[in-house]
């Protein structure tokens, strides 16, 4: 029985003026549009802070580079960070989980559409008003004013006797805005997979993006919100006069760098847990197999969602806690590598004894499984307290987490972006410039961030606007920065793709990958009520099941 | 600058990989072993991938038919769960064994103590037992492992958070304000041993340079005496001394002896007895000293040290007095 059948037959949307369908737009609660909006306004930061790290590698390219003011260097690394994490990362995980778990669940929207577009627009809020302040921070003066406070902000220097004027609140209130879209869309989600299922669909059938992404959100919920409290804190201390952090007023520092941890720790886990979802997806499709051990990757899923909430103070190892406490947060850190390890062992045994077909996105998921190994094993490096000594707060852990960001969750991200833009769109992409894409990206990744490692070893702090000649950097921090050109003319030519297919790709079919799960047995792009009838299933690869009736799926689960 | 020419490594004179001094030789062999194992368990790994996609690849000749379908396996899983526990077991114990060394060692009788503040964008160094006040140029003894004389660092901010690191000599421990925390250092060799600030800490965090030099004891006790000798008075230069005296110079820098007594910037009693200005950012030179009074932004953009806009006559006796702080 061919999927064609389940498939509704297309229907051409007459077309409608411009405004009508911006308005559309704005105003849907569609789930598939929002994950849209997510992404393509995710998109737009991607480029504004792909520029902002251009920039500071150009400044490092030699020693006493003088490209930029030390004034403008800390203003770019602060916003390349704040931007990164919370306006690109963020938005595109949560533009995936909004497009695909309905879709995968065999149900008909969110939980809470509505909920669905505030979360969003809050985000979209959020990420305006940082950088408005390019304009507005310092208000009545005129001159604008980007936040130079590192993205982790750490006390005293957000006080207002170092930070003056309102840099420091729009990154405050930026965060503080965002973070509750964050949480509606997490609140979201869990309801979603809970509640929303098709029938026969149980917990333990569901497929692993639903349960990576239920934990995401659960830690979601745990982590924004000592961040929001924090960011509250901070502003009753430059407007109230608070002294939660004011040092001078008998405040503490360190406070901040516990409730900045606490969220900050977690929110790895919460970038990284849908990037595990794209590849569990992705391996099994390519390698023509089930995912090994299902209910073991999901016992470690929730083993990391776990662990994840009590490693933060590893970020801390430099400020001088007692030993015991440096002892715990070592052990804590470390047996994170376990369920990890499990995971990257499933995937491998996954494409054990299949038939791997190296489409792009197949390409990007290995490059992943590669580069994530060894920004774990680099995480266990600085996991070990005291050589965190020496890497902590050095070239070499904005590496390691470069490796974990780039390497892992972007590379998964393009793997997912080529894995469901027929789906979303209705079109082939080029596979011919998802190679090129994958290729130069490849190696300017590696050019950037392996080489990044090193000037680490050799004393490089993080955050210099500058360095002196004579410190055996020089090199080192040369080839980091051509590796910069690579990345970004593979950007292009991943946009690039995404445009011309967009408009020139061939038609997709509802399921061109030949795929298990039950986004790909509706139309593509789906409509509006994404299936005609709901679903039945009976097992973790419902379209397994329908194309092999003599042997399905749920004569083994 | 050629004085840690010979000292340094091949590398690099701030090379983790180069200790010299046993909380940083401690944590070299503690990386020794955490690079060995995380080398050994990426080798096994890559192995298998490479295996898998050069081994498993769908080939030119394939028949179209789905690979044996696998769910998982409870043996297979149970394996690679108990390997990496006492993996992270053995790691561990390294770990721990070498935090105890590094965090539990006292203070011998013989220690030098001295205590570090961080400022923006320099740092203060006292020897409270010895009397003396310096800045950004911290002078201790060698340590001679049969008789070690270690020092012992205390570490304050009077702003924002810093954090002390000179590599070869030990890992870096932060200055935070209203949070002493402490580091000891024990090194072998005499020389000069770079590092940074290694916290962000503001607009000028790059060029809060780390200068340590390690002196012979004959060496140490000499720039002790030296260091406790009142401001020296020359009458030739009694012009510059009195523009010092009467201009805002005195509200952030002492000279002992003198009406100057200001705590915000370095001690200048003994100026001219360092190798750097501006916490290492220039090296001392009458020109750069000049170039530093005219405008401290031209070398260290963003310095809380105000340009005085002296004139060229006052510049060149405010350089001539200060020369003569030795």
């Amino acid at each position: 029985m061919s999927t064609d059948a389940l498939a509704l037959p297309r229907t051409e949307p007459a077309s409608r003026p411009v405004v009508a369908s911006l308005h559309e737009w704005v105003t849907t609660v569609d789930h598939k549009r929002l994950g849209i909006l997510y992404m393509m306004y995710a998109m737009v930061f991607l480029l504004i802070a792909g520029i902002e790290a251009t920039v500071i590698r150009i400044q490092l390219i030699r020693p006493y580079n003088d490209f930029v003011s030390p004034q403008v260097f800390n203003r770019l690394f602060t916003m390349h960070g704040t931007t990164m994490i919370f306006f690109v990362v963020m938005p595109f995980l949560f533009g995936f989980a909004n497009y695909l778990i309905p879709l995968m669940l065999g149900a008909r929207d969110m939980a809470f559409p509505r909920l669905n577009a505030f979360s969003f627009w809050m985000t979209a809020f959020g990420g305006l008003l940082l950088y408005f302040s390019l304009v507005g921070a310092n208000g009545l003066y005129g001159a604008g004013n980007a936040p130079d406070v590192g993205w982790f902000a750490y006390a005293p220097l957000t006080s207002r006797t170092f930070s003056v004027g309102h840099s420091t609140d729009f990154w405050t209130l930026a965060l503080l805005v965002s973070g509750f879209g964050s949480i509606g869309t997490a609140i979201n989600i869990v309801a979603t997979v809970l509640c929303m299922r098709c029938p026969g669909m149980t917990l333990a059938k569901m497929p692993l993006f639903a349960w990576l992404n239920l934990v995401m959100a659960g830690l979601v919920i745990l982590c924004i919100s000592p961040l929001t409290a924090a960011q509250i804190m901070l502003v009753v201390d430059r407007y109230l006069g608070g002294h939660f952090f004011d040092t001078q007023a008998g405040g503490s520092a360190v406070i901040w760098m516990h409730f900045f941890w606490v969220f900050g720790h977690p929110e790895v886990y919460v970038l990284v847990l849908p990037a595990f979802a794209f590849v569990s997806e992705i391996i099994p499709v390519f390698s023509r197999k089930p995912i090994f051990g299902y209910s073991v990757m999901v016992g470690a899923t929730v083993a990391i969602g776990f662990i994840s909430m009590s490693v933060w103070a590893h970020h801390m190892f430099t400020v001088g806690m007692s030993s015991a406490a440096n002892n715990f947060f070592v052990i804590s850190t470390m047996a994170i590598a376990v369920p990890t390890g499990i995971k990257i062992f499933n995937w491998l045994a996954t494409m054990w004894g299949g038939k791997i077909e190296f489409k792009t996105p197949m390409l990007f998921c290995i490059a992943f499984l590669f580069q994530f190994l060894i920004a774990g094993l680099t995480g266990i490096m600085q996991g070990a307290a005291p050589f965190d000594w020496h890497l902590g707060s050095s070239y070499f852990v904005v590496a390691h987490f470069h490796y974990v960001i780039v390497g892992g969750i972007v590379f998964a991200l393009f793997a997912a972006f080529y894995y469901w833009f027929p789906k979303m769109s209705g079109k082939t992409y080029s596979e011919t410039l998802g190679r090129l894409h994958f290729w130069l990206f490849i190696i300017g990744f590696h050019l950037t961030f392996d080489f990044m490692h090193i000037p680490g070893l050799l004393g490089m702090p993080r955050r210099i606007y500058t360095y002196e000649p004579g410190r055996g950097w020089d090199t080192w921090n040369f080839i980091v920065t051509i590796g910069v050109f690579f990345q970004a003319a593979g950007i292009l030519v991943f946009l690039g793709n995404l445009a011309w297919s967009y408009f020139r790709g061939t038609a997709a079919g509802s399921d061109p990958w030949d795929a298990w799960t039950l986004e790909w047995s509706t139309n593509s792009p789906p409509p509006a009520y994404n299936f005609a009838s709901i679903p039945v299933v009976k097992s973790r690869r419902p379209l397994w099941d329908l194309k092999h009736p003599a042997d399905p799926d749920w004569n083994y689960e | 600058m050629a004085a840690f020419a010979d000292a340094a490594s091949p590398l690099s004179p701030t090379n983790i990989f180069a200790p010299a001094s046993t909380p940083a030789k401690s944590i070299f062999e503690l990386s020794l072993f955490v690079l060995a194992v995380t080398g050994a368990i990426f080798l096994v790994v890559f192995t298998l991938l490479f295996y898998s996609i050069v081994r498993f690849r769908k080939r030119a000749n394939d028949d179209g038919r789905e690979p044996p379908q696998v769910y998982g396996s409870n043996q297979v899983e149970l394996a690679w769960t108990i390997i990496p526990i006492l993996i992270v077991v053995a790691l561990f114990m390294a770990t721990a064994r070498v935090i105890a060394v590094v965090q539990g060692t006292p203070p011998p009788s013989t220690a030098i103590e001295v205590t570090a503040i961080g400022h923006q964008f320099w740092w203060e160094y006292h020897y409270p037992a010895l009397g003396i006040v310096t800045a950004n140029e911290l002078h201790v003894p060698v340590s001679d492992p049969a008789h070690p004389s270690p020092t012992f660092i205390k570490l304050l901010s009077a702003d924002t958070d810093h954090s002390f690191w000179v590599p070869r000599l030990g890992g870096k421990t932060d200055l935070i304000p209203n949070h002493p925390n402490r580091m000891w250092i024990d090194p072998q060799q005499t020389g000069v041993y770079l590092g940074q600030c290694a916290q962000y800490c503001g607009t000028q965090h790059a060029k809060m340079l780390l200068r340590i030099y390690v002196q012979s004891k004959e060496d140490f006790d000499r720039w002790i005496q030296q260091q406790r000798q009142p401001a020296f008075v020359d009458d030739a230069v009694s012009q510059g001394q009195r523009i010092f005296e009467t201009t805002a110079c005195i509200n952030c820098h002492t000279v002992s002896g003198t009406v100057a007594d200001g705590r915000f910037g370095p001690d200048l009693t003994h100026l001219m007895s360092r190798d750097t200005i501006a916490a290492g950012a220039a090296l001392n030179t009458p020109d750069n000293l000049r170039r530093w009074i005219l405008n401290p932004n031209a070398i260290k953009p963003g310095s809380l040290m105000p340009a005085m806009e002296s004139n060229d006559q006052e510049l060149d006796a405010l350089t001539a007095y200060l020369e003569t702080l030795r």
